[in-house]
């Protein structure tokens, strides 16, 4: 199985304001009620786009001059609360394929790196910087430079955090564990029968 | 060298390093649940994968049961489609499940530990993020992704970067009327939602060896909301105690190796923390969330706060709550009405959590026009609850005692708020939206302190409804 290497993200971006925003707020857990991921990016932020009716709320995501973003903006511990993949994938599904927030929830991170997203820490006052270019030109161009760990936009330069085990793993098209998991079926067998655990 | 348990129990399950710098972990056992399971047994199938070690995975049904009748078909297709999955995956698969009929069902993190499945010493991942309440066992516990959930199942193993350890101490005696769940939501407070992160929590001090197991898991369970990944116990005699006998614990010979086997993991007495956090038993007083998220607390005696008194950082998101909470700032939080009240989730949805309500509400009556519900965390908490008359004491004080399943906790199911309406909940997460109106509104508490709520119809002191002795300052 070889995997992309994902060295830098590029396309327009969206500023979605708030610190704390959590899974249930980026997918509702109504929406989970399904048994296979397709079509959750419609209901990506649902509850805060929508009214009970359907009708569209005042939200970026709804707003014309975003509809081609494919970076996503946001604030602190962004995508905390429940583990649930359903958020990355309805993020991912909604068309994003990088996010840029001052920081993030361990389990979402992981997700995300594990679908080939990046998340790029930024500094708050770079990502107001970016939210502001992008607020003035929405179809400004971010490109997000995985290996260099490098964020630019309309001419600047910002430097940001990937983390080194998600660069790595993005930049090598090593995201997807699965396969090198696989090769260590020995050792894991040893690591197994070493321990003793309830075996019914 | 001197170890904590979290560093013993990552060292012996460790595979290999792999080569984005993570660590290739032995996970000993896997739980699942049928919300984030499906798609991971739809990508082995994809990739043409069998589960590696289908005897370390159990699977329970949680989120999408109805708590009200259980009468299948489900009402909701969705609902009953995804049961019928995870039968499906179950049987294909060769997986352990706690399906309705074993009487066995409930709440994946109710569920490991009264089975005996959740042992000291050993690994515990499951696709649910409260996974951290395994902790209090002396495990250490994960929630992860359904990405993960398919590695675990093809592999039995998946890759992490280790954690930090953080000690949190909390010194001292509770007062009465102060429940694990206060001290919970106040380390929350003190040390923020996301002041967790990178680390695993090692809760030690007295108030911890005092606490039983079921108090534990309640503090462990909400380790996530402080942004740990994980967090845990150290096992000792209470922990031995409550494991014996039960259905998947050693037995005979075997239950005397696993206790000195479970007590060589804990941590070492002179070990190394990366960090260590103290706090006074006695400084904690009943407390509940008045935000949209756990960090957002105040103990009961306290005033809403107001976006002028809040730090400047947090001015923006003290704003946002207070406009979503419709709560008055600068007012008390005691006397805010409410609609709703839970008793349940993965949280405090154990027995000791309905005995001690079940003192109290004897003989009083639920305030007119209040929704009060009691859900078991599981059909094992259901069966004793009912041995001991605890669903008779509710339904005559007006609460209604329903089927087992995570309820209210979150909208997966038909229990949901409605409109605006504001609900006293013992669950563990109040974040905009969660119990299924996107209106709604959540306090998080005590067990004890939903009762008052009942009680009174109104965000109460319990120690005052219930006549809670305070200690009497020297
Ligand atoms: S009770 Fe609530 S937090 Fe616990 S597993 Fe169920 S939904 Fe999740």
């Amino acid at each position: 199985m070889s995997l992309a290497k994902i060295t830098e993200v590029k396309g327009q971006g969206v500023y979605v304001a708030g610190d704390e925003i959590d899974t249930d707020r980026i997918i509702p857990a109504r929406f989970m009620k399904c048994v296979t991921f397709d079509g959750l990016g419609e209901y990506l932020f649902y509850d805060v786009r929508k009214t009970e009716e359907g009708a569209d709320k005042e939200h970026p995501l709804n707003e014309e001059r975003f509809k081609n973003a494919s970076i996503l903006l946001s604030g602190a511990n962004f995508g905390c609360g429940s583990s649930r993949e359903h958020a990355p994938q309805a993020i991912y599904r909604y068309g994003f394929r990088g996010i840029i927030a001052e920081s993030y929830a361990e389990i979402f991170f992981g997700n995300c790196v594990n679908l080939g997203i990046p998340c790029f820490i930024a500094a708050k006052e770079d990502i107001a910087a970016i939210a502001a270019a992008v607020e003035a030109d929405p179809s400004i161009e971010i490109a997000l430079d995985v290996t260099n760990e490098q964020i630019t936009y309309g001419g600047k330069e910002i430097t940001a955090v990937v983390r080194d085990t998600a660069r790595f793993a993005l930049t090598e098209g090593k995201w997807d564990t699965i396969g090198e998991l696989k090769e260590a079926a020995d050792e894991i067998a040893k690591v197994a029968e070493a321990l003793v655990y309830v075996t019914k | 060298m001197a170890k904590s348990l979290f560093e013993k129990v990552w060292d012996a399950h460790t595979v290999r390093s792999m080569s984005n710098g993570q660590t290739q972990l032995l996970i000993g056992t896997h739980l699942i649940h049928e919300v984030t399971s499906p798609q991971a047994f739809g990508m082995l199938r994809d990739l043409g994968l069998k589960v590696a070690y289908p005897h370390r995975t159990f699977a329970t049904v949680d989120h999408i049961v109805p708590t009200d009748q259980r009468v299948e078909p489900f009402a909701d297709p969705l609902a009953d489609a995804m049961i019928q999955e995870l039968r499906k995956n179950c049987a294909e698969f060769d997986v352990t499940f706690f399906d309705l009929p074993t009487g066995k069902q409930g709440i994946v993190h109710v569920v490991g530990p009264e089975q005996g499945i959740t042992q000291p010493g050993s690994t515990i991942a499951c696709g649910d993020s409260h996974t951290s309440t395994h902790g209090a066992f002396g495990a250490i516990a994960f929630g992860i992704g359904t990405t993960q959930i398919r590695d675990l199942l093809a592999t039995q193993t998946m890759s992490m970067t280790k954690l930090k350890v953080r000690q949190v101490k909390v010194n001292g005696k509770l007062q009465p009327g102060v429940y694990a769940k206060d001290v919970a939501l106040h380390i929350i407070r003190k040390l923020g939602v996301n002041g967790g992160t990178g680390y695993a929590y090692e809760y030690a001090g007295q108030v911890f060896d005092d606490m039983t197991m079921e108090e534990r898991m309640t503090v462990c369970n909400m380790s996530i909301e402080g942004g740990a990944r994980a967090g845990y116990v150290n096992p000792d005699q209470k922990t031995f105690d409550y494991l014996e006998g039960r259905p998947y614990s050693p037995k005979g010979a075997e239950w005397d190796a696993a206790i000195e086997r479970w007590k060589s993991f804990a941590s070492d007495p002179d070990c190394e923390y990366d960090d260590v956090v103290e706090i006074d038993g006695a400084d904690i007083e009943p407390t509940v969330t008045w935000g949209i998220n756990p960090g957002q607390a105040i103990t009961i005696s306290e005033n809403v706060p107001t976006v002028e008194e809040s730090p400047e950082e947090e001015k923006a998101n003290v704003a946002e709550a207070l406009e979503y909470m419709k709560l008055p700032a600068g007012s008390p939080i005691k006397g805010t009405k409410v609609d709703v009240c839970f008793i349940g989730s993965c949280t405090n949805g154990r027995l000791s959590d309905f005995e001690e309500a079940a003192k109290y509400v004897k003989g009083l009556k639920v305030a007119p026009g209040v929704k009060a519900i009691v859900v078991p965390g599981s059909q094992v908490v259901d069966g004793i609850c009912k041995a001991k008359g605890l669903d008779k004491v509710f339904n005559d004080a007006g609460f209604e005692w329903r089927e087992a399943g995570c309820s209210m906790c979150l909208a997966m199911n038909p229990d949901k708020l409605i409109g605006d309406q504001l609900s006293a909940s013992s669950s563990n997460r109040n974040f905009k939206g969660r119990q299924g109106s996107p209106t709604g509104r959540t306090v998080l508490m005590s067990p004890v302190m939903v009762a008052a709520a009942a009680i009174k119809g109104e965000i109460s002191d319990s120690r005052e409804v219930f006549g809670i002795n305070q200690l009497v300052e020297a």
